[in-house]
């Protein structure tokens, strides 16, 4: 048995003598790896990448048209007790008509991932959908403030929770996307994030340095909204990508809502631009304006007002109540809620904000 | 002369100064985008500015609201990926941080997570990391911007979301933080601190003009150790306050806080 010591292994010779060498010129051999500290929160999903590969061995690889509306889709695809993660970044391309979908289908018991998760973060909370959750940021809207609904969520006791921080998370979907069990990576090591989290450090077998490793994280679902995709699920995003290229393959099924649809044709004019291949794809929803009241790049920006009155109605229960009731609840689909705020007049608004297109004169 | 300006111009104009230029410095939005921004404009006009979501060297049109939002690579240089900006600090070639938190304690320890002692049952729960903590672990050098109150400065963090020393000499580095890494400037509304290189305790280094060690010292919930000889801040100029106010935020969002 060997063990492991700063950047040496000694191992055993035949003749039962024992050597030192750098560890990254030992040969082969009973060398184990040790935990040195670990995390004590709970692993919600299994990192194995062989019970990953039995579920991807049998998904279907069949070019055909997965159209459906946002409401066949969580029919579908998002079941009570499911593990759901959300791309994009909080308010900035996020999937709405699949988020007020699951609220409006009363889906419990959820886990959820939240690297930062803001707002759709806090449509989750309104319908009290989950009831685990791995999180670096919730509860916050970044400069906005914080949301009270979110925060006495997390303060009640109805949900467990397992921290980590926003690489860290980026870096377990990076596992999964690779199939490998784990990725080792140097952050948050030492902190209390750690010791709430379910990181394991050890000493790295090469060079004898600790590292942390962050297991994969294999989602049942992601819902990610993009600018373009066909009806088979070829995908395009636009800016940045956050971690949805990794979160598309380490997901075991993938809603993608998307601002229009586009013929294959166009996909395969610049192939070079698919992020999201077909194959990773289970749904395809076309949803203009599906990240409003978020932002879109290069399409429209967030509607600041409507966040704040969010944010605000969230501190009286009964306005609460009435807001989700006129908002979510009492919208059938994310048309609805468009025309309500404001429909396509403020949608142009938010165009110009985002391309920062002026058309009143310059005041000075 | 000195120049009428509220605390959180001065404590943008000294964060900026602190920027060099031609480095890396990943940003938050608020204070630390707005130094960014000066400093661009002013003494760093090749600074590179990173967001932890994706964006890479924008030139910020206006402030961003969400460090994910798409005015954090106008005109930028790449629109790129949370992981591939965390390896950039991973593998060493981001400079900077500017961070913040509701505690800091004397080895720069950050809580941005939670008030009280029981993780699953906080008495105010936090935002929490986000990239706080990676940008903590991995950045070469970490600044905060915060204001000067006891309640802030707290001997120990409740929670330790980004780290800075941890408990003293070394600790970071059994930890498996990469060594050299740790806090660097602490700019608040009374002066600037910096860390006692044996000690790795948090050290009063200069002091804003009418400000005085024993004022700072009431401010600050532990024995703060005092550099011998003390600074006084030099006051922001006519120019920092000009290019500030005009082009950095004409609409007031920051520096209307104070």
């Amino acid at each position: 048995m060997g063990v492991a010591k700063r950047g040496l292994i000694r191992y055993a010779q035949p003749d039962g003598r024992q050597t030192r060498r750098p560890s990254w010129a030992a040969p082969r051999g009973d060398i184990q790896m040790d935990v040195i500290d670990q995390g004590k929160r709970e692993l919600f999903m299994s990192p194995d990448m062989d019970q990953a590969r039995e579920f991807f061995k049998l998904k279907n690889r069949a070019l055909v048209s997965k159209v459906m509306t946002a409401k066949q889709a969580v029919e579908r695809f998002v079941h009570d007790g499911d593990y759901v993660a959300m791309g994009g970044f909080g308010v900035v391309r996020i999937s709405t008509p699949i988020l007020h979908e699951i609220v409006r289908q009363g889906r419990k018991g959820l886990g959820v991932s939240g690297h930062t998760a803001t707002h759709d973060f806090q449509i989750l909370v309104a319908g009290e959908c989950f009831d685990r959750c791995d999180n670096a940021y919730i509860i916050g809207l970044e400069a906005r403030g914080v949301s009270t609904a979110a925060r006495k969520y997390m303060e009640s006791g109805k949900c467990r929770f397992t921290d980590w921080t926003n690489a860290g998370l980026a870096w377990r979907y990076k596992a999964a996307a690779l199939g490998v069990p784990f990725l080792p990576g140097r952050s948050a090591l030492g902190t209390d994030t750690f010791e709430n989290s379910a990181i394991k450090v050890v000493e790295d077998p090469f060079t004898g340095a600790k590292v942390g490793l962050y297991p994969a994280l294999y989602p049942d679902v992601a819902m990610i909204h993009v600018h373009e995709a066909d009806i088979y699920g070829n995908a395009r995003i636009r800016g940045i990508v956050v971690a949805d290229d990794d979160l598309a393959r380490a997901a075991k099924h993938v809603i993608v809502t998307c601002e229009r649809l586009v013929h294959n044709d166009e996909i395969r004019r610049e192939p070079d631009r698919t992020l999201i291949p077909y194959y990773l794809v289970d749904a395809v929803v076309e949803a203009p304006y599906g990240s409003f009241p978020g932002n879109m790049p290069y399409e429209y920006f967030s509607d600041e007002p409507h966040l704040k009155q969010w944010l605000s109605v969230e501190k009286d229960p009964a306005e609460y109540r009435r807001f989700l009731d006129e908002y979510l609840f009492g919208c059938k689909d994310h048309f609805e809620y468009v025309q309500k705020c404001g429909g396509l007049e403020r949608m142009m608004e938010l165009r110009r904000l985002e391309l920062l297109i002026r058309t009143e004169p310059e005041s000075r | 002369m000195i120049h009428d300006c509220n605390s959180m111009e001065l404590m943008i104009v000294l964060a900026s100064r602190l920027l060099e230029d031609g480095k890396i410095c990943v940003v938050g939005t608020g204070a630390p985008c707005a130094a960014g921004m000066l400093a661009q404009k002013t003494s760093a006009p090749n600074l590179v500015m990173l967001f932890e979501a994706g964006g890479v060297a924008p030139i910020l049109p206006t402030m961003p609201i969400s460090v994910g939002d798409s005015r954090t690579y106008y005109k930028g240089l790449a629109a790129s990926t949370m992981a591939d900006n965390m390896a950039l600090m991973q593998k060493g070639m981001v400079d900077y941080c500017f961070l913040g938190g509701a505690q800091i304690d004397m080895y720069g320890n950050l809580n941005s997570t939670m008030i009280g002692k029981d993780f699953l049952h906080p008495k105010v729960r936090l935002p929490g990391s986000g990239g706080a903590g990676d940008l903590a672990s991995l950045c070469w050098k970490i600044m905060v911007i915060t204001p000067h109150e006891k309640r802030r400065f707290v001997p120990k963090v409740d929670f330790v979301t980004s780290p800075g020393f941890l408990d003293g000499p070394g600790a970071r580095e059994s930890a498996g933080l990469p060594p050299g890494t740790g806090p660097y400037k602490i700019v608040t509304n009374l002066g600037v601190l910096g860390f006692d290189p044996a000690t790795k305790r948090m050290r009063l280094e200069q002091v804003h003009h009418g400000v005085t060690a024993a004022q700072v010292q009431e401010n600050t919930g532990f024995e703060l150790l005092v550099a011998d000889p003390l600074g006084e801040t030099l006051p922001p100029t006519a120019d920092e306050l000009r290019v500030l106010r005009d082009e950095v935020d004409p609409h007031k969002y920051i520096i209307g806080r104070e």
